[in-house]
């Protein structure tokens, strides 16, 4: 058998491996539907719903000609009868080639990739985090700016929280980008982000106002939900929550290139007028995921660049 | 030699783990498995020490241990004085060093990590010697040696 090769988390991925990943998605994304999987099962375990996520992984596996096994909901598994994670992944193991887990408890991920006999892809533990949606992430900068390399990137909303941000972040250490984190105080990038930024080199510019011309430069806007759950003063909620959407009306000044992100799902933060404007791409940014999936879940079956390149499996 | 250490009684040949806080005896105790040795243990309680005003000591009888093993006591009492004893003389003098990793001895105090939720040992890297800072190798949250818990 090949080495294990899991995807757990994107912060210790070197900076050839990241754009090797790139570089096949975009592979896929000429041909997404292929039978280079075929005669493999590919487990989906969620023990927490994420239909996004789940949904991507899923349609990935089968665009390849992989069979889906797995469930959605883990009341229905022995689980909830007391089952340990490592009896549940070891029982999986026999079935699957590949597992891809969700997960509501931190380090879930990399634990599972120590037990299971296969590789494991992480579609998020807990609060911990979530490659997929990084390198998907990252193949949309990649694709809308034809390079990752010395953007001003703006991270906007909630910082303390989104694990997203947080792992792009690290992810973008290899690049030279230009971090601009724009937050209310009490959803404010937490120290130990910048104090990564400061050991790795990462310039950051710390702001609260988010208007026209505070965007003006920005070459990637990526947008996230300020929760009002977040909160411990509600007050400041009411305070703060209609300054970090972005409207139509704020894009005005900004660089052509400029392109919109947002992890999805999206409540209020950006106004449906922006829908429409050619700045906007969460949409083709969840469309991306399909092809970023594709190329993690061969590369951790050992499938390589050159043979997704020279594949002779490509459905019409 | 003073009076108090004679309190303890002198070993022939073993450890002698010296200046440990009081309240940490317990814990020093079972990071060393001492309830497993079948050779004799003095444990002497809360004696007057110049160092620390009150401090205990432990000697172990023909029992010598090994560096990761006395290394593991950095996480609860880092400035103990450990001697190494042979023929009722101290061959040599040892330090707690904080090791690189410490595996299944400190408890990892996110509730949501998986290490508190599955029948697994816990893992943690030393990020910062000076600062006593480990990181837990599955959840990735870091803390202080000041206030760990121990399993």
């Amino acid at each position: 058998m090949a080495e294990k090769r899991s995807l757990v988390t994107i912060a210790n991925l070197t900076r050839d491996k990241i754009m090797y990943l790139i570089e096949m998605a975009a592979e896929f994304e000429k041909h997404p539907n292929r039978k280079l999987l075929e005669g493999k099962v590919v487990a989906t375990l969620f023990f927490e719903p994420s239909t996004r996520t789940r949904l991507s992984f899923e349609t990935a596996a089968n665009r390849l000609g992989a069979r889906v096994i797995g469930f959605t909901d883990p009341k229905v598994t022995s689980s909830s009868k007391g089952e340990t994670l490592k009896d549940t992944l070891m029982m999986v193991s026999n079935y699957a080639d590949v597992i891809v887990m969700r997960h509501y408890l931190e380090g879930a991920a990399r634990y599972a990739s120590e037990v299971a006999s296969v590789p494991i892809v992480n579609a998020g533990d807990g609060a911990n985090q979530h490659p997929s949606q990084t390198l998907l992430d990252l193949y949309s900068i990649y694709k809308t700016q034809g390079t990752l390399e010395n953007l001003h990137i703006y991270l906007v909303g909630d910082l303390k929280y989104g694990r997203t941000v947080h792992s792009l972040l690290m992810a973008m250490r290899h690049f030279h980008p230009v971090f601009h984190f724009i937050a209310p105080t009490e959803l404010a990038m937490p120290e130990e982000y910048k104090l990564y930024c400061e050991k790795n080199g990462i310039q950051y510019v710390e702001e609260q106002r988010f208007d026209e011309k505070s965007i003006a430069e920005a070459d990637i806007l990526y947008m996230t939900r300020v929760q009002r759950e977040r909160f411990t003063d509600l007050m400041e909620y009411e305070r703060v929550k209609n300054s970090y959407i972005l409207r139509a009306s704020m894009l005005g000044r900004v660089k052509p290139t400029m392109k919109i992100l947002h992890p999805l799902p999206r409540v209020n933060e950006i106004t449906y007028d922006v829908d429409d404007d050619p700045h906007a791409y969460y949409f083709e940014q969840a469309h991306n995921g399909l092809f970023a999936r594709e190329a993690i879940i061969c590369d951790v079956l050992g499938i390589s660049l050159e043979e997704v390149k020279a594949d002779k499996t490509i459905l019409g | 030699m003073n009076r108090e250490e004679l309190l303890v009684a002198a070993i022939e040949n073993g450890t002698v783990i010296d200046h440990i806080p009081t309240s940490k005896v317990f814990e020093v105790v079972n990071l060393l498995h001492l309830s497993e040795v079948k050779t004799s243990i003095m444990v002497g309680w809360n004696l007057k020490s110049h160092k620390m005003g009150r401090k205990s000591i432990i000697k172990i009888a023909d029992k010598y241990f090994s560096d990761s093993e006395l290394n593991q006591l950095s996480v609860v009492a880092p400035n103990v004085s450990l001697c190494v004893i042979k023929d009722y003389q101290v061959v040599e003098k040892k330090q707690v060093v904080i090791p690189e990793e410490l595996r299944g001895i400190v408890k990892c105090a996110n509730p949501k990590c998986i290490t508190n939720n599955e029948p697994m040992a816990t893992l943690f890297h030393v990020t910062n010697k000076e600062r006593g800072i480990i990181q837990c190798a599955y959840c990735e949250k870091e803390q202080s040696l000041d206030h760990v818990e121990l399993v």
